[in-house]
């Protein structure tokens, strides 16, 4: 028995698993959160490989089957000029998630500066910033996008831009409060007193952590990210038609009221794509044991 | 046994810090030779922790010097300053929050080796961190363990380790005992004072705990809302406390022996609001000895005998 | 209650500041010469000089802001550039739908959501609890367009008991109104309501289980009476923080529910501006959405404090 101890407790005295694996491992035992993982991955596969994975060319007309009900050739129909709309879900999933994933980095990126200037600099420079950003938090998401748009003019980056713009205070709040707190840990202190830089006090005590915060709070904001998507281009202010995004499909589909399967499929893409960044935004928080949100 | 050539290692003169209308520390002045253990006592609320950080230059002071083998501190600028602290570290009172919970226990004891550029290998530093690990009563092969793995006692132990790993020749200890158990904080006294004995270190040791300060310290200096009331060799001034503020809080602690115990001070009042201090000596209003003639000046701290010195000016109290 | 009100007010001027400032520096951040924005191509340079003078873009900006401002407050909000209307107009048939959609929305949130919460709180986990759970996590994930396209088809073209869309003023035919208000708004309340029950639920079960209530129960206070004075007061508190959280995202919701029932409301005003390239409506429906919705802030606010103060008393 106790031979057989031996190395398991030899094996104990190496290296603790870092809070990522021990968060990896949580967020597999969270049901909810592998659900929205396994939709999410469903979705990943389908924007990188949709080329092969649909079966036929978004754009692609078949003068046969013009809004056609869902069929052994078509399993969910065509739209109004005869478009595969299988295909057109598939690949309108690469531009809602590529549009998703650039707008949370870019406000990911901006917001985290602004946060950690506006934190760690403070002052002046964190007064002005922040009431800025709490006038931005003042406006309701889509109509701040609007009036973004409404300045820089519809088109999609545009689009991506004011996805952007909407999420950075959010963000920039985040990170301020973070490093304030942060800031004056004894850690951050004994590390000055060690001798350390700004540089590597901000990337080597204060990042990490902010670092669990801020990509639970970026999961958690996918999903509203993704639903002003495909609201905008639901209004039309999105992707330029011949690419497909699943807001603009809904926005087609209203004009063929007889075709519900035109209404039904993308409407159900949104729809589990945003339940999947819920669920797996909470999993995450709960994996890394952070407190936002909610 | 500290250096008696007579030289200060470390020369603190003037020394004030505001926080706004909060005079923190008010003019302290003290020097420390080479190898020498100062004690710093006071009540919490007295500006000891400001001093020590004051000393390390980690807080920037309102006015006054510290001049550190030499060098004046304050003259430095950053770059320089980050220099100097290799041979100046500082063990903080809560192991709990001085460890960065995110980073291995390797990675802490590390990382002053990384910063000062010392021992370049990755493998050299790594040998040195086990010796560092194994020098504070650790097993170096706890290095890839997380800050939480630990007890409290453990992780201060960790913490000295950190603070010794680029052999400085200074160290403020922060309260470093008084947040662990009362066992555990025997060890941790003892483990700092072989280390001081061994490496020559010169410490400016800050505590509320008497007890501690007594076992440790070749000098002892008082401090009473942020002044020091009265400095001198630590038996001389246990033995006999020349201030009637360092003879109350003396009188506090339990004293073992029924035949030498002393008669107690019991302080009136509340130690009164660093922003609006009394006039004179700011201990006026709790001393019992106190006359009008207190509220007149701030008694400056003199000479009793040429090691000992008091900030009262009764010296009709024996 | 006075002073309470004065902080709040005070707590807010600043941001009512930044954000109207906001909606103002869209002129500014306009490439090209505003007054292409405002009065078209076709101007004449003595009309452009006009403007330039009235809107003082030859002085500082916060010189600009404040004119700007002034012109707001006096409802002088300039004329779209497409119909000539003046923009004030335009706000004063505008406002009363957008209006109308939020406290309709509002209104179902309370009346739907309210009681569900409580009738999933009193048998936890039975199958009321479960509906409840179920709503709550799938309204947060709706999209409103999708909603408001499943409601037509099912109760506008599936049922044909209800118009698919159009509009009549309430004024003019006020059961018309209703009729033709009900998809939009419960396509706008919708994850409301979900939200509104979900956080009934949980303040009600955290108060049924706190010591008072157990001890009023013990003392043979009746069920149902316990219920309505002691629980849901306390359990509403939470209720109108969350309706106050959510403006921003219910109007939101109002902008596209608009589009999808055709309702000449504010968010149906900015997004054709936006495609006609009409600013002045733009930017006068943006600062009333975000004053409106301060205001609301402020408000809910307030009635936090009342109820607040009434069980402390």
């Amino acid at each position: 028995m106790s031979q057989s101890l031996a190395p398991a407790l030899a094996i104990r005295e190496t290296r603790s698993e870092s809070r990522f694996v021990t968060a990896a491992r949580r967020l597999l035992h969270h049901r909810a959160g592998m659900c929205g993982l396994t939709v999410i991955l469903v979705i990943v596969i389908c924007a990188a490989f949709a080329p092969w994975l649909a079966p036929y060319d978004p754009a692609e007309i078949d003068y046969d089957a013009m809004i056609a009900p869902p069929s052994w050739l078509h399993p969910l129909g065509t739209d109004e000029i005869g478009r595969d709309i299988l295909s057109r879900v598939i690949f309108g999933a690469r531009v809602s998630l590529q549009i998703v994933f650039v707008a949370i980095v870019l406000s990911l990126l901006v917001g985290g500066a602004i946060g950690l200037a506006s934190g760690y600099v403070g002052g002046r420079t964190d007064n002005v910033l922040m009431r800025l950003m709490d006038g931005l938090l003042a406006f309701p998401l889509l109509v701040l996008a609007l009036g973004v748009i409404a300045v820089l003019g519809p088109d999609l980056i545009n689009a991506i831009i004011a996805l952007a713009v909407v999420n950075v205070p959010g963000f920039a709040r985040l990170v301020r409060g973070q490093v304030l707190s942060v800031r004056e840990r004894d850690f951050v202190q004994a590390a000055r007193a060690t001798g350390a830089g700004h540089l590597r006090i901000m990337v080597v005590h204060v990042w990490p952590s902010v670092a669990g915060n801020v990509i639970v709070y970026a999961s958690l904001r996918a999903s509203a990210v993704l639903i002003t998507e495909s609201s905008l281009a639901f209004l039309g202010l999105g992707a330029t038609p011949p690419t497909p995004t699943w807001g603009q499909m809904l926005a087609t589909a209203m004009e063929y009221w007889s075709a519900w399967w035109m209404s039904i499929f993308p409407g159900l893409a949104i729809f589990f794509a945003a339940l999947a960044f819920n669920f797996f935004g909470d999993g995450l928080r709960d994996a890394l044991d952070v407190r936002i949100g909610e | 046994m500290p250096d008696s050539s007579g030289t200060a290692f470390l020369a603190v003169d003037a020394l004030r810090k505001s926080f706004g209308p909060v005079r923190a520390v008010e003019n302290v002045a003290f020097t420390l030779r080479r190898g020498e253990v100062m004690g710093l006592v006071g009540e919490s609320g007295s500006g000891k922790t400001t001093v020590g950080r004051l000393v390390l230059r980690l807080v920037e002071p309102t006015s006054g010097r510290v001049v550190f083998d030499g060098t004046d501190l304050g003259a430095l600028s950053g770059r320089q300053m980050r220099r100097v602290r290799k041979r100046m570290q500082i063990v903080f009172q809560d192991p709990f929050s001085s460890l960065n919970p995110y980073q291995r226990v390797g990675e802490a004891i590390e990382e002053p080796l990384i910063v000062h550029g010392l021992r370049g290998e990755r493998a050299q530093r790594q040998e040195r961190v086990r010796e560092l690990l194994s020098l504070v009563g650790l097993r170096p092969a706890h290095a890839g363990r997380y800050p939480h793995e630990f007890s409290g006692g453990q992780r201060q132990r960790i913490a000295i380790a950190r603070a010794l790993a680029s052999e400085p020749d200074f160290i403020v200890a922060d309260e470093a005992v008084s947040a662990l158990d009362v066992s555990i904080q025997a060890q941790i006294i003892n483990l700092l004072r072989e280390l001081q004995q061994s490496f020559q270190l010169t410490m400016l040791f800050i505590s509320h705990d008497l007890g501690v300060v007594r076992y440790l310290a070749d000098r002892t200096m008082v401090l009473y809302l942020g002044r020091i009331v009265e400095m001198g060799p630590t038996e001389e001034l246990f033995a006999a406390p020349r201030h009637p503020y360092t003879r109350a809080l003396l009188s506090a602690i339990p004293d073992p022996d029924p035949d030498r115990r002393r008669e107690r001070i019991i302080l009136k009042g509340d130690v009164p609001s660093p922003i609006d201090p009394p006039s004179g000596c700011a201990f006026r209003e709790r001393c019992p000895f106190a006359l009008a003639a207190c509220a007149v000046e701030v008694p400056a701290l003199r000479a009793v005998t040429p090691t000992h010195s008091k900030a009262c000016i009764r010296d009709d109290l024996h | 209650m006075i002073r309470h009100v004065a902080r709040r007010v005070v707590y807010l001027l600043p941001i009512a500041v930044m954000t109207s400032f906001l909606v103002f520096s869209m002129l500014l951040l306009l490439p090209g010469d505003p007054t292409f924005a405002l009065l078209g191509e076709t101007a004449t340079l003595q009309e452009r000089a006009a403007l330039r003078t009235k809107l003082g873009f030859d002085q500082a900006i916060p010189v600009q802001y404040a004119r700007w401002v002034g012109h707001m407050a006096t409802g002088d909000f300039g004329r779209s550039l497409r119909t000539q209307e003046p923009v004030a107009d335009m706000l004063a048939a505008r406002v009363p739908v957008t209006l109308e959609l939020t406290v309709l929305a509002v209104l179902l949130a309370v009346v739907i959501g309210v009681p569900g919460g409580i009738i999933a709180s009193l048998k936890r986990n039975g199958w009321a609890d479960l509906f409840v759970s179920f709503f709550a996590m799938g309204g947060m994930a709706l999209p409103y367009f999708w909603a408001g396209i499943l409601l037509i088809r099912l109760f506008a073209l599936k049922l044909d008991w209800l118009p698919p869309s159009g509009f009549v003023p309430l004024a003019q035919d006020p059961v018309a109104n209703l009729k033709l208000m009900i998809l939009p708004s419960v396509t706008v309340g919708i994850s409301l309501v979900a939200l509104v029950m979900r956080q009934t639920r949980t303040s009600m079960l955290e108060v049924l289980s706190q010591d008072y209530i157990r001890t009023a129960r013990a003392k043979g206070v009746s069920r149902t009476r316990l219920l309505v004075r002691h629980a849901l007061q306390n359990a509403l508190i939470p209720v109108v923080t969350v309706i106050g959280l959510q403006m921003g995202t219910l109007v939101s919701g109002a902008v596209v529910t608009e589009t999808i029932f055709s309702l000449p409301g504010l968010g149906r005003m900015v997004v054709e501006g936006i495609f006609t390239r009409d600013l002045a409506p733009v930017q006068a429906a943006i600062l009333v959405i975000v004053i409106g919705v301060i205001l609301v802030n402020l408000l809910t606010d307030l009635s936090y404090a009342a109820l607040d103060r009434r069980i402390k008393l």
